[in-house]
This record gives structure tokens, C-alpha cells and sequence, in this order.
């Protein structure tokens, strides 16, 4: 017998437990064909739009050698997009969007992987598919792979798209990018074996993205080369360090095939040691008795968490972005045309305030995320079947309904109010001026907000169109600015319309305005919830 | 007040599918009502319409003389409600939701509570997701069952129980009945049904097609008969409502209509009887009857098809 056999053995037993993984990533894509699509084209887009908008702030060597200069002495700048290798069109580009898309990329493989992973395992959908003919191994292989799918796509069009500026620098941007996609599509395959539910791995591996940002803000304000050790813990960091169009550094695309390759072997011994729909963090048991009375108190419970966390996010946004805006006077400098942007997004012109002013107003469009989950959490324990027993009690649907909706509304405003509290801790100043920037975003969250209510009430099943709205929301706020956008597109957003604080002068009209509209759209909402038949 | 449901041409549809058509339903104060169909028939639908989650298009309903959609939240106070599919939240204990439940509703018999749990050997520290089914069916039945309400309506409430807490399950409804009230429950174990129910009502397509007291409905249907004689039979062919007669010999089998059943017995008897076995119409036949033209109907469309 020779050595061969047993090696040969382990091999048959070892696809065997791949079993199925082609028909389950056919299956994956098929479920994913908006999904990816969309969070991978809008990617492509924002990466792409770059050199147009570039080539018309800085159209001549010089004004880019200014550029280069300006961030050599600039942390603020640094710490929000990383530092720059280059002055060609292609360097700035892969500067100016790589840190985004490559949090875009992130969330593209967090979401991809949780919703086959531990979604699946924690509706109970995964033993009716593992008990076909699927090997151990297959589904959390065929999620791995879908992602793989997302980000080698997203890699070949950001490369193809930008092979105009020279092509190894292209790949090079393409495959960072894409890159840190799949460190964090391993990295929630780990963080999926920890917990039994969907939505706290989601909320851990956001947290784990969000402190690779700050770790990479935080190496690059104090390093102007990206050479921070810092800067090296973050697969963020890794990305600017791969230095597209500035002589690449190719080594270090080995760092995300490295994190990848173990944190998906650390996931795969994790997976193999625990059942299916259990985890390593066990649920404890709770109390024999519950104090709960109310489907506020029940609202708060289910909600608590969500709320905690957002408000530490906003806290440390908050200083983060406080604490730059001291240097994002010389930010700026002498480049009339990036002045000009941050004023159009900033509102006027003492740049300081205009600095506060586009980070404060980049907060509530965050916010608007937030406020859409909340209300759409309704939805869930609708669509659940759990809002039917609780509403066959002596409950009314608006008091049920208001439960969740005052943790939504409150809730948006209590994180604006943290994240003043981090401005104030970040930036000094009066705290007066802070705080009034950051409650005028509310009516705006607000109006968002009453969309969601309104489409929960009355179309039930098109609910899920308030993310659409939100997007949208966010992507005006974002690339709008820079990408002389018709005004009357700005107007859609309900952002556009708020005065540019701090700084500006405070303007009562558009705010009352929009609060108007937000209570108007989620009375018609509440009228929709009480005359319709419950669904689930 | 006699009647703690009434229910008549009540009509719903989802888009193109008319799930009630011209349901009636009548259910008196302090009786266990039976609530039969097949899947689809539209049981659920029509017990959501009397809890005043769904809205009817047309029709009249009354519960403990409300009407559900315009009064749900008064009548919520005296009606406790066990879905047949319980949802939980993953992060609340068992004991947390079931004592929600009761505050939602107006108050928990706290001594009852703990009686039932122990009687469901419930363990209502464990958490939602934890809960195997048959244990998230136990969470709503003792809240259902610990609250001090008039009605209860119970939507295949023991679907996951095991044999030992089906037993607990019905005798909890025997006391209810003994304590003077109403229960609807739908189910599709017709030996509960029986066991339990003073009336049933048996629907398909969302209409009713039967209503009444177990030997009402028992009347309507056939006892079957086998015998084995001393002599030979003698004209029971001839008899009115004597069916599938089978005679072997002195062993003759036969159906007959139960109101029909004196003139077999005494023309069986005339020929001298050894030994007889009677068998009275289950529910289950009964069910099968109604549900027959529907297999039947299914039968020959497949032939069609094919």
C-alpha cells in the first residue's frame, strides 16, 4: 500500500464536503441578482466619475503639484481620504475614491455573506437545505464565493474603466479595492460563527469596519506617506498603500490574499466545530418572568441595541471630524475650485465653519439611514407574523405603531444630539453653534423618516423602496456637490433645502417646511396602518 | 347573550382569490366550537377577520356583540388568541412575552400561570430562538390560558405538541368550558375535535358546508353494520338507505343511513344474529364526505391534464 491512499482518501472525503457548493452559489447569484448589482454598479459609478470631475478641479500640473503640496501639510485632509502618491489624474482618482469604494466594497461582502450564512441559519431555511445532499462545507464556500463573484467583477470594471489612465494602475486600483472586499467578506464569515443572530453580526462587522477607518484616519494624520503602523492595521490602509499610478506597489496586494486566505481558514475550523444554527457566543437564558407591559417598553427592548450602537458611531464620528476641522482651513488652501466645492457643500465661506457645516450635513444623511431601519422594523414584525399576536391583544395598531415610530424619530434625534456632543469634545468652540447645526438636519431625517412610514402604511409590500429613497437621499448629498448636478436634482433632496449651519444664517421657513411635510407623511402613513388588513 | 360568534355571508379576497365566500358561523356563549376544513378552506382568514386583523368586503360579523374591526381593542380585553404557527422574538425569555401578553391584554391569573407552566413543563427562561415548536405553541397557550378572558380562539393550537401535551392541552379546554366559556378552535386532529367539541362547523372554499352537533351530524351520515347470522339474509337489498351490501354465506357487510338503521336490525334479526358489530360515522368520515368531491375534483382534473 502506498503512502498515496490515505492522502488520496482525505481528498474524496474533503470534496465531499463541497458537495452542492455549484448549485448553491447558482442559487446565491440568483437571489443576489438586484443586490449585487446595484451596491456593485453604484460602486463603478462613484469610481469612475472621478477623473471627469478631477480634470475639471485641477486641470493643470500645477494645480495638482499644489494639491500634493497642500496634503504634505495637511492631516485633515489626510485623515479623511488618505494621503496622495501622485499628481496624474489616474494617482488622484485612485486617492480620492479608493477609501470609499473600498468601504463600499466592504459592505457589499458583509451583507452578501451574512444573508447566506447566518440569515439562512437563523430562519431556519439552512437544515432544509443541508439536509439535501449539500456537503458541511457548501454553504458557507458558495457565500465566500458569491462575494468573490461581487468583488472580481467590481475589480474588472473599476480596471476597465480606468484603463484610460494607464493600465497597471488601473488594476492595481481595481484590485485594492476589491481586495478589501474580500478581507471583509472573510472576516464576517468568522464574525457569523461568533453570534446566532443575522443582525448582531451585522452590526459587529460594521463596527469592525468602522474601526479600520479610524485606524487609517488616524495613521494618516500623523504620517503623510501612509507608513503609520497605524495606517498598516487597517485593510484600508493597505489599499492607499498598494499606490496606484505612483509606482505600484504590488507586494502589497498579498497582504489582502494573505488576510483572506487565514480568515477564511479561521472560519472554516470554526464552522466545522460548531451545528448548524448554533454558535460560539451562546444565547443565556433570561428572566422566568418579565416586567415588559407595554408595546413601547416592547418596541424599546427589541430597539435598545440598535440605538446604543448608532450612538456610539455618531459619538465618534462626532470627534473624529471635530477634531480635523482645526486644520481644514489650509485643507483647502489655494485651489479656488475645491474652496468652491466645499462651499457649495459647506454653505459659505470660512472654510472652518464650511468644513463643520459638510460633515455635520454628511451626518444626517447617515441618519437617514438610520431612521429608515427603525421604522422599517416595523415591517419586520409584521411581515414576521409576530405584530399578529401582539396585536390580537387589546392594542390598538397606532399604539403598536407609535412604539417604534417614537424610537425611530427620537432616536434620530438623540444621535444627532450625541454626535454634537462629539463635535463639541472633537473640535472646542462654543458648543452652542454645534448643536443647532447638527438638530437642523432633523426635519430633513425627519421627512425621510415620514417616506418610510408613509410607504409601510400604505404599500406594505413596496416598504423596502424606503432604502431606495435613502440611497438616493445619500448619493445627491454625496457626489452632488462635486458633480455640478442640476439644482433641480439637489432640490429632490429634502437635505438641499436646510440652511447651511454653522455659519449660515439660519433660515425658519424650509425647516418648519419639511417638519410639516415629515408629520403630514407619517399621519398618512398611521391612516394607512389603521384602515388596511394586517399582513405576514 | 347567547351568541359569542356570529358570522354570515362573510366575503374577503386577496386580489383574484376569493379565500371567504358567503362564510357563516355561529358560535353559542360557553360551548367548544369545532372549526374544520382542509388546508386553504380558509380557517385562518376567517379567524383573522374575527380578531379585526383583516377587514371583510362584505358581510356581518359580530364577537361577544362587537364588531371586531371597529371595536378590536375593547373586544382584544375579553378574547385570547394561540396562532397556529408562534413567532417569537429571538432575545425575549418565554416567561418575559407570556406576561407581555397578559399586561397587553389586562392582566395574568399569576397563580394560573405558574400551574400551567408547570403542567406544559415549559422551562420560560429559555429564549425565542431557542424554543423548539411544540415549546413556542406552549408560550401562547399559557398566556392564552392564564388570562381571564371570555372567548378563546385557537388556531390549531397544538400543531408540534406531543401526545402527552395534547392531553394536558385538552383537558386546559375542558376547564375553560367548565368555567363557562367560549372556545373556537380549529384543528385538524378530529380526535381533539371529537373528543372536545359540543358543535362543529366544517367549511371548504370558504363557504360552510356543514354545521351542527356531533350527533346531529352523525344522523346525516352511515353506520356501517357487519354480522354474521343464523340464517340466510333475507330481502335486505330491498331495504331504503342500504348501501354497499356485501354477503358472503351467513357474514353480510352492509352501510346503511343511521336514521334507516331499526328496519336493518330487525330484518338481521329475523334471521337470528351470532355475533354483530356496528360502527357509528366517525368525524373523520364525515370530514372525508365533504372533502371527497374536492379529491374527486383533483382526480379528474390530473386525468385531464395528462
Amino acid at each position: 500500500m502506498s503512502v498515496a491512499a490515505p492522502a488520496v482518501a482525505a481528498r474524496a472525503a474533503h470534496s465531499g464536503q463541497l458537495t452542492g457548493t455549484r448549485t448553491l452559489l447558482r442559487f446565491a447569484l440568483r437571489r443576489d441578482r438586484v443586490l449585487i448589482p446595484v451596491w456593485v454598479a453604484v460602486n463603478t459609478l462613484m469610481v469612475l466619475s472621478m477623473p471627469g470631475t478631477l480634470k475639471g478641479l485641477y486641470d493643470t500640473p500645477a494645480a495638482r503639484a499644489d494639491l500634493v503640496g497642500q496634503l504634505a501639510t495637511n492631516p485633515s485632509l489626510r485623515a479623511m481620504v488618505g494621503p496622495l502618491f501622485g499628481d496624474s489624474i489616474g494617482a488622484l482618482t485612485a486617492w480620492r475614491a479608493g477609501v470609499y469604494a473600498g468601504l463600499l466594497a466592504a459592505v457589499t461582502s458583509l451583507l452578501v455573506v451574512v444573508r447566506h450564512t447566518r440569515d439562512e441559519e437563523e430562519s431556519g431555511r439552512q437544515e432544509l437545505i443541508s439536509s439535501a445532499r449539500v456537503g458541511r462545507r457548501a454553504p458557507l464556500t458558495a457565500a465566500l464565493l458569491a462575494a468573490a463573484v461581487a468583488n472580481g467583477v467590481l475589480a474588472l470594471l473599476i480596471a476597465g474603466g480606468l484603463a484610460g489612465q494607464g493600465g497597471a494602475g488601473a488594476l492595481a486600483t481595481g484590485l485594492g479595492i476589491a481586495g478589501v472586499g474580500m478581507v471583509f467578506a472573510t472576516m464576517t464569515a468568522i464574525v457569523v460563527q461568533l453570534t446566532e443572530s443575522a443582525r448582531l453580526a451585522r452590526g459587529l462587522t460594521s463596527a469592525v469596519l468602522g474601526a479600520a477607518f479610524v485606524l487609517r484616519a488616524a495613521g494618516d494624520a500623523s504620517t503623510d506617506d501612509g507608513s503609520s503602523a497605524l495606517t498598516w492595521l487597517s485593510p484600508l490602509g493597505w489599499l492607499e498603500n498598494v499606490r496606484p499610478y505612483a509606482d505600484e506597489r504590488w507586494w502589497v496586494l498579498l497582504l489582502f490574499v494573505a488576510a483572506t486566505a487565514a480568515q477564511g481558514a479561521v472560519a472554516y475550523v470554526l464552522a466545522g466545530r460548531r451545528d448548524v444554527g448554533m454558535s460560539f457566543l451562546p444565547t443565556r437564558p433570561g428572566p422566568a418572568a418579565g416586567r415588559l407591559g407595554s408595546t413601547g417598553a416592547l418596541a424599546w427592548r427589541l430597539q435598545r441595541g440598535s440605538v446604543l450602537g448608532w450612538s456610539i458611531g455618531f459619538f465618534v464620528a462626532g470627534v473624529v471630524y471635530g477634531g480635523l476641522a482645526d486644520g481644514a482651513t489650509d485643507l483647502v488652501g489655494d485651489n479656488a475650485k475645491a474652496r468652491e466645492i466645499f462651499q457649495r457643500m459647506g454653505g459659505h465661506a470660512a472654510l472652518t465653519d464650511a468644513f463643520l457645516a459638510a460633515m455635520v450635513g454628511m451626518m444626517g444623511l447617515v441618519a437617514a439611514l438610520y431612521i429608515v431601519s427603525a421604522v422599517l422594523r416595523l415591517a419586520g414584525e409584521e411581515t414576521s407574523g409576530r405584530a399578529e399576536p401582539v396585536l390580537a391583544n387589546a392594542v390598538g395598531r397606532l399604539r403598536w405603531a407609535a412604539g417604534h415610530l417614537v424610537i425611530a424619530f427620537g432616536g434620530a434625534t438623540l444621535i444627532m444630539l450625541v454626535a454634537s456632543l462629539g463635535f463639541m469634545v472633537g473640535f472646542g468652540g462654543k458648543p452652542g453653534p454645534i448643536l443647532g447645526a447638527c438638530l437642523v438636519q432633523l426635519p430633513a431625517v425627519w421627512v425621510i423618516g415620514g417616506i418610510a412610514v408613509l410607504l409601510y402604511g400604505v404599500l406594505p409590500r413596496g416598504a423596502m423602496a424606503a432604502w431606495a429613497v435613502a440611497g438616493v437621499t445619500l448619493l445627491i448629498g454625496w457626489v452632488g456637490p462635486a458633480l455640478n448636478v442640476p439644482q433641480l436634482v439637489l432640490d429632490l433632496s429634502p437635505f438641499g433645502h436646510l440652511p447651511k449651519l454653522p455659519g449660515g444664517e439660519m433660515q425658519w421657513t424650509p425647516v418648519l417646511a419639511l417638519t410639516v411635510l415629515a408629520a403630514a407623511l407619517v399621519a398618512g402613513g398611521l391612516v394607512g396602518v389603521r384602515r388596511r388588513d394586517v399582513t405576514g | 347573550m347567547t351568541k359569542a360568534i356570529t358570522v354570515s355571508g362573510l366575503h374577503k379576497a386577496f386580489g383574484t382569490t376569493h379565500a371567504l365566500d358567503g362564510l357563516d358561523l355561529t358560535v353559542e356563549t360557553g360551548e367548544v366550537h369545532g372549526f374544520l376544513g382542509p388546508n386553504g378552506a380558509g380557517k385562518s382568514t376567517t379567524i383573522r377577520v374575527l380578531l379585526g386583523l383583516l377587514r371583510a368586503d362584505s358581510g356581518a360579523t359580530q364577537v361577544l356583540g362587537k364588531d371586531p374591526w371597529k371595536d378590536a381593542v375593547d373586544l382584544h380585553r375579553r378574547v385570547a388568541y394561540v396562532p397556529g404557527d408562534v413567532t417569537l422574538w429571538r432575545n425575549l425569555s418565554g416567561g418575559e412575552v407570556i406576561d407581555l401578553f397578559g399586561r397587553l391584554r389586562g392582566g395574568l391569573d399569576q397563580r394560573r400561570r405558574a400551574e400551567l407552566i408547570e403542567r406544559f413543563e415549559l422551562d420560560p427562561t429559555k429564549k425565542g430562538r431557542t424554543y423548539s415548536k411544540g415549546n413556542r405553541q406552549k408560550v401562547a397557550l399559557v398566556a392564552a390560558f392564564a388570562s381571564d378572558v371570555d372567548l378563546l380562539i385557537l388556531d390549531e393550537p397544538t400543531s408540534g405538541l406531543d401526545p402527552l401535551m395534547e392531553e394536558v392541552f385538552q383537558r386546559c379546554v375542558e376547564e375553560e368550558r367548565d368555567r363557562g366559556r367560549t372556545v373556537l378552535l380549529s384543528s385538524h386532529i378530529l380526535s381533539e375535535v371529537e373528543e372536545l367539541c359540543d358543535r362543529v362547523s366544517i367549511i371548504r372554499k370558504g363557504r360552510t358546508v356543514e354545521s351542527g352537533s356531533l350527533a346531529d351530524l352523525r344522523h346525516l351520515t352511515r353506520t356501517s353494520v357487519t354480522a354474521e347470522l343464523a340464517g340466510p339474509p333475507n330481502g335486505l337489498a330491498q331495504l331504503p338507505g342500504v348501501h354497499d351490501l356485501d354477503i358472503q354465506g351467513l357474514r353480510i357487510r352492509l352501510q346503511v343511513d343511521t336514521d334507516k338503521l331499526d328496519a336493518v336490525l330487525r330484518s338481521l334479526s329475523e334471521s337470528g344474529v351470532r355475533s354483530l358489530t356496528s360502527t357509528p360515522p366517525t368525524l373523520e368520515e364525515l370530514f372525508l364526505r365533504h372533502y371527497q368531491e374536492d379529491l374527486q375534483e383533483n382526480v379528474r382534473a390530473a386525468a385531464v391534464r395528462s
